[in-house]
């Protein structure tokens, strides 16, 4: 099985509570549903994040919407207010856990419509871009 | 049939699609202005002004949806009382008649302060607020007595939503499985245009217009039958991706996901793509509402100084890293007490600009192994106000005693930030419940 980050097959959306940071992955078939709940353990997610996330992290599965998701306390230093990080609520950690690799069968991966797809880039400086209206 | 319409979902949030959502027809306009923190910038406002303490665009949210009462359209439900419902209660009073609006019918709920409850449940002296999560209940309460325009403090998110369902249908409240559904809608609906495309993970850049944002409306029937979309023409979109990820969002153990009303069970939740911008919601079922009410206690937590390290190739990150270490060595040097560190280093194009990425260029050219800058950012935690903002002087060393290619600092260095520390708690129902009071008056 060959070697992919999360990003090729899952969705996600970041949130948080206090301390807790709140994060769930999104799959658009049965079987990548049923390959990352089997890849993306707990205990990953935790070493992944490393000294990010400080307390213990939960997992839950959600069939009926293919969705895995993972509750990590202690996680955004101290919480909204308190926390001394740029990203204080945590909306980017989605990302970060889209970044971690896994091994999944080649045909989730050729099955994935998110696989290679890339937002397309316009360096086009802002006040050179075609009005919205003529796009 | 009902229309909801989920008209804000924070304190800042921008209005330009409640609009478009009352031009499509809602027979509630529905506000959520409270997140966590929100409580605590409104209670420093009203340690300045006594009659402060509510959301200061309440004022403008109002007017916008005032036409609409009047006509007997719309009502307006919104929690953006915060920490003074009674004072937002009066100002919105005062600003309908300000307008010549007069036979409207304002109700302001109060009760969720914790803070005369400070002895028996444990809150500190120096809480800058603590708060309870009420349920539906006074909003039912204040639609029953024909009220136009509620106006709450802390209310939970979802119950705002669920209260002008139990008021249409009759729903009995103990009806889990109704409860959960109206939940559910409330969920989806609380954080504005994050359900109809925004922060959506997927193609996000085939969403269409951001500036012309699709904000949500749920139309719902007696029998249970419930439909997310948005306003015909708008930008954004409604599809099970985009609903399924706010389904999510927060919610912890989707199995309980606790409510001051319900117990909702979210992983029971079926969602159908209708096309069109059309989600069917169905199947939702819930359980007994918890014993206890979700409270929130606020404390000071010290005060924090911040510094910015933006360092140019060559070698940027080696500068930027050199720099933070000064500073550190700097605080040691002075005996300043920090309690906590934090770094972070980030960077594309903002000094090399054209010569890191040329103009209309579409693939960034091959670079060496190292980032074309390096902002630095240090942070620092201290027990007292006066610590923090010390080192924030030392770091003027750095222009020109420091290493090469140090860009400005910026216009501001910035002053200390209070922080806070947030903690829930559980409060018995009895104890809030009590003090609850909904109070109605006409314009």
């Amino acid at each position: 099985m060959p070697k992919v980050q999360l990003r090729e097959v899952c969705g996600v959306r970041s949130g948080d509570k206090g301390d807790v940071s709140d994060l769930t992955l999104f799959m658009d078939d049965q079987e990548a549903y049923e390959a990352v709940c089997d890849a993306v353990t707990t205990e990953k997610v935790a070493a992944h994040f490393g000294e990010m996330v400080k307390g213990p992290v939960e997992r839950h599965e959600v069939p009926r919407i293919m969705a895995l998701k993972f509750v990590m306390h202690e996680a955004l230093g101290g919480g909204g207010p308190r926390s001394l990080r740029s990203d204080n609520l945590g909306k980017t950690l989605g990302g970060a856990l889209l970044r971690l690799e896994v091994d999944l069968p080649e045909s989730v991966v050729a099955n994935s419509a998110r696989a290679g797809r890339r937002a397309p880039l316009d360096r086009t400086p802002v006040d050179q871009a075609p009005r919205s209206a003529d796009a | 049939m009902v229309r909801i319409g989920g008209g804000q979902g924070f304190y800042g949030d921008g209005y330009a699609g409640v609009g478009p959502l009352l031009e499509s027809g809602v027979d509630y306009l529905v506000c959520e202005a409270l997140a966590e923190l929100t409580l605590a910038i409104l209670a420093k406002d009203r340690a300045r002004d006594e009659t402060a303490g509510w959301t200061r665009d309440l004022p403008l949210y109002a007017a916008m949806v005032a036409p609409d009462v009047v006509a007997g359209r719309t009502r307006f439900i919104t929690n953006a009382g915060g920490i003074n419902p009674v004072a937002a209660g009066r100002a919105l009073l005062e600003g309908l008649r300000a307008q010549g609006i007069h036979g409207v019918s304002v109700a302001t709920v109060v009760g969720d302060d914790l803070k005369p409850h400070a002895d028996e449940l444990g809150i500190p002296d120096d809480a800058v607020f603590a708060a309870a999560y009420l349920g539906a209940a006074p909003i039912v309460e204040a639609l029953d007595r024909g009220a136009q325009m509620v106006v709450t403090g802390r209310v939970a998110d979802a119950s705002l939503f669920l209260a002008p369902l139990i008021h249409e249908f009759g729903w009995d409240t103990d009806d889990w499985d109704r409860m959960a559904l109206g939940v559910t809608v409330g969920h989806l609906l609380e954080c504005s245009a994050q359900v109809t495309g925004g922060n959506y993970s997927g193609d996000w850049w085939n969403n269409g217009d951001f500036t012309q944002p699709g904000f949500p409306i749920a139309e719902c029937d007696a029998d249970g039958g419930v439909v997310i979309t948005k306003p015909e023409g708008t930008g954004g979109r409604v599809s099970f991706d985009t609903v399924r990820e706010q389904l999510m969002y927060e919610v912890h153990d989707p199995r309980a996901y606790l409510n001051p009303d319900v117990t909702a069970d979210f992983t029971s939740v079926r969602l159908e793509d209708l096309g069109n911008d059309r989600v069917r919601v169905s199947e939702v079922q819930g359980r007994p509402r918890p014993a206890t009410y979700k409270g929130l206690v606020c404390t000071p937590a010290g005060y924090s100084g911040e510094v910015r390290l933006p360092y140019s190739w060559p070698d940027a990150e080696a500068k930027a890293r050199a720099a933070a270490r000064f500073l550190h060595r700097r605080a040691q040097q002075l005996g300043i007490p920090v309690l906590e560190w934090h770094e972070e280093y980030f960077g594309v194009n903002a000094f090399g600009g054209d010569t890191v990425v040329p103009r209309g260029a579409a693939v960034p050219p091959a670079g060496g192994d190292e980032p074309p800058e390096v902002m630095g950012r240090l942070v620092w935690r201290c027990e007292e106000r006066d610590d923090a903002a010390r080192l924030t002087r030392e770091f003027g060393l750095l222009g020109l005693g420091g290493p090469p290619m140090v860009s400005p600092f910026g216009r501001a260095r910035e002053r200390p930030t209070g922080l806070l520390d947030l903690q829930p708690m559980a409060v018995p129902r009895e104890l809030v419940d009590a003090g609850v009071r909904v109070s109605v008056e006409v314009s």
